[in-house]
């Protein structure tokens, strides 16, 4: 039925955009006046329209036969199972799978009737959805293909539609951000304030207090086991290995870039450019053992070498390995930075009897300045927001500490550890996932805007 | 890269022939790029304290051969210059020559004006810094002054050296240009069609300064503009397919020119 649809969907988009085309066409051979608009956009104009046209009633008319089928064939099996949710959910299952004859075993009279009143209704309410939907789509392409003619102004209107169309997209896209935004806000604000809820911090002992403990408080009822959701050393961990990762990544993602850019032969680039940028593919679950089975006994081994003390999960490994994660974010977006710097400037520079190196420490990096800040602040927001790879190589210890040997853990994992397994969805623990995921969105937003400003700042210095 | 190979053969020592005023002699210059013959056999003495014009249709190796006399080329990998062209009687492609103190006795100027993005005091100061001609901060402050002061531009900023130098005016920005060539003193200054992207004001601001600099210094301009050639230079040298075709005198040459191509290149009936 859907395969149908869009088939006759299809068929007529390209009649009208034919058939428009060619009235148009033949209004020019038959020695009209110059037309307003070119052809094609009197065939794209009648095309647009059945396309809308048809999409809209396919959407909005499944929709409604397919709530009509089910509550009227729910109707059938009585007023007691309409009114409890649960019997509702299990019957409608019941009906459908009989329906599709998925369904095993006996079944009752009244279900089968009421499986034929949802098939039958659903394919009625189809068809007529077939019918409207043909019915439409000809009725737009005939009034916009009737109305062809000389001054008729087809680009605009049809200009006029594709910016709707945009204004659309954009519009979902904000939408959505600002409901993901607001659900986390939402359950975050009853994590705080919500007093049916045990166990939970006040604002300042989440942000300032430096134990987090959220596994207590699942297990009330064996007396006053100490609770604690102090924000501190997830913060502190996240950082940590956020530092260390942009260590490695900053200097050799740069100065790879640097290389690529002003010193390698074209043929060279082109070879090693996407080598880099494979590093950026590889799946954060292989970094991410990579770093606990390979670097984080390696780091071991050295340290015991030196008489050091290194736990086996240690904020160093996660760090290392998330910054081999993160240069080619440095080095492919500084490496365009850099290429679009102008040559002018290098020609400048050069003709002042200026080095290859002087050229680019003193002219080509301050000019690509901009772009290379906000390459290391994409990388940035990677690695904080970087998972796997802090779950398998940092632990989950909640250590205050800026020693990089030690075990640490991030808000990521947290939040990670926080909602895995079974959860009441009420408690202080889960609900505290929010109020990280939300502090985690803060930091980052807060990251991003100073990148835009120090973008800003010295945009346009050079065109 | 072999970019400077050089023929030294003792019949090519031509230095003796030339008037002892030229500051520039080229001899049998030929230019390649990949396959591309793009000069050849120019040879053409430029004499100091003058200004001199290259001219002649678009694509026929004006600017070519003017990168060939500070050796920009050398930053074109696929470019290779031959023949022989002296300063001051020094052989500029000699290997034992440092292209960086070449670079700062003969500077540069571009088409498109191309002030670093840096404050207005940084782009003069840059090139004295990186040759390290000042001594101190009110040394470095003197060479700045001087230098926007002779590029006739003092006036217009003084009073803001600390803004950027992208922030000027087109003709502004060219002027900061010529001022941080001439902040490193060098004995030559080449410009490329320096007035092309400018309006007729700040083009007559331009070239009323090419003539006060002409007193000091070698001045060596690409124009497109035969007013520009006949206002500014003494001596005019006219380009086509990559030859040196005629070259003298400007006024003789635009009154009187000998080569048939050059007369109709001037009278605009090509080009
Ligand atoms: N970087 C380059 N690579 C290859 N060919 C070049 C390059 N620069 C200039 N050419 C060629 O050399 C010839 C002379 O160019 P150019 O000196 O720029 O001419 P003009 O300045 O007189 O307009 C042209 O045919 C041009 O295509
Ligand atoms: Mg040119």
């Amino acid at each position: 039925m859907t395969a149908l649809y869009f088939v006759t969907l299809a068929i007529l988009v390209a009649a009208a955009f034919l058939i428009g085309r060619h009235r148009a066409q033949s209004l020019i051979a038959g020695g009209a006046p110059s037309l307003h608009s070119l052809p094609s956009y009197h065939g794209m104009l009648p095309m647009a329209a059945v396309l809308v046209a048809m999409l809209l009633t396919f959407v909005i008319g499944s929709n409604i036969v397919a709530r009509y089928a089910q509550s009227s064939s729910l109707a059938m099996l009585g007023a007691e199972t309409v009114a409890d949710p649960l019997k509702r959910s299990a019957g409608f299952r019941d009906i459908q799978n009989i329906a599709i004859g998925k369904h095993s075993g006996d079944v009752p009279m009244l279900l089968k009737e009421a499986a034929e009143q949802f098939a039958s209704a659903s394919t009625f309410g189809n068809w007529m959805v077939y019918g409207l939907g043909t019915l439409l789509g000809l009725f737009a392409m005939g009034y916009f293909i009737s109305r062809i003619s000389p001054v008729y102004r087809a680009r605009n209107i049809f200009e006029t539609f594709i910016l709707v169309v945009m204004g659309i997209c954009a519009t979902v896209a904000i939408l959505t951000t600002i409901g993901i935004v607001f659900s986390v806000l939402f359950e975050t604000y009853r994590f705080f304030f919500d007093p049916s809820l045990k166990g939970r911090p006040t604002v300042s002992q989440f942000l300032f207090g430096t134990e987090w403990n959220p596994q207590a408080a699942l297990r009330a009822d064996q007396g006053d086991i100490k609770t604690a959701f102090g924000f501190v050393p997830l913060l502190t961990g996240t950082l940590l290995i956020t530092a260390i990762a942009m260590i490695v990544a900053g200097p050799l993602g740069l100065f790879s870039a640097i290389y690529l850019a002003e010193y390698a032969t074209p043929r060279f680039r082109a070879w090693v450019k996407p080598i880099l940028e494979v590093l950026a593919g590889i799946p954060t679950v292989v970094l991410g053992f990579f770093a606990a089975l390979t670097v984080a006994p390696l780091i071991r081994g050295w340290g015991e070498a030196y008489g050091l003390s290194v736990a086996s999960e240690s904020a160093l490994a996660a760090g290392l390995v998330m910054g081999m994660m993160i240069i080619p974010f440095i080095s492919s977006l500084s490496d365009d930075v850099i290429n679009s710097v102008p040559q002018s400037l290098r020609d400048g520079a050069y003709a002042l009897g200026a080095t290859k190196s002087e050229t680019i420490k003193n002219v080509i990096l301050p000019a690509a300045l901009p772009g290379i800040v906000s390459a290391f602040m994409l990388a940035i927001s990677r690695a904080i927001g970087e998972t796997m790879i802090v779950v398998m190589a940092a632990g989950l210890a909640a250590n205050l500490t800026a020693n990089p040997l030690e075990a640490v853990t991030t808000i990521t994992v947290q939040i990670k550890t926080i909602l895995v397994g079974d959860q009441e969805f009420d408690s202080a623990k889960t609900l505290a996932a929010f109020a990280l995921g939300f502090v985690l969105f803060v930091v980052t937003l807060i990251l991003n805007i100073i990148a835009l400003q120090v973008v800003r700042r010295y945009r346009e210095q050079y065109d | 890269m072999d970019m400077s190979q050089q023929t030294l053969t003792p019949e090519k020592a031509v230095t003796q022939q030339v008037p002892t005023s030229a500051k520039v002699v080229a001899r049998d210059v030929n230019v390649y790029y990949g396959e591309k013959h793009a000069l050849k056999d120019v040879s053409i003495n430029i004499p100091d304290k003058s200004v001199t014009a290259f001219i002649g249709p678009s694509g026929c190796g004006k600017s070519t051969f003017l990168r060939c006399i500070n050796r920009m080329n050398d930053t074109i990998p696929s470019c290779r210059v031959k023949g022989t062209i002296t300063i001051d009687a020094q052989d500029i492609y000699d290997p034992a020559l440092d292209v960086v103190q070449l670079r700062a006795r003969v500077g540069m100027v571009f088409q498109k004006p191309n002030p670093f993005p840096k404050s207005i005091y940084e782009n003069v100061a840059y090139g004295p810094r990186i040759h390290g001609m000042s001594r101190s901060k009110a040394d470095l402050d003197q060479i700045v002054e001087s230098s926007l002061r002779k590029a006739s531009l003092w006036e217009e900023v003084k009073n803001r050296l600390q803004e950027s130098g992208t922030a000027l005016s087109g003709g502004q920005q060219q002027r900061l240009c010529i001022a941080r060539a001439i902040a490193v003193s060098p004995d030559i200054i080449l410009m490329d069609e320096p007035c092309s992207a400018l309006d007729p004001i700040a083009t007559a601001k331009i070239e009323e300064l090419i003539d006060e600099l002409s007193q000091n210094f070698c001045i060596i301009i690409v124009t497109h503009s035969m007013q520009q050639a006949a206002r500014v230079s003494k001596r005019t040298a006219f380009f086509h397919l990559g030859l040196l075709l005629e070259e003298g005198e400007t006024n003789e040459m635009f009154t009187n020119p000998t080569n048939e191509k050059t007369q109709a290149y001037i009278t605009g009936r090509f080009g």
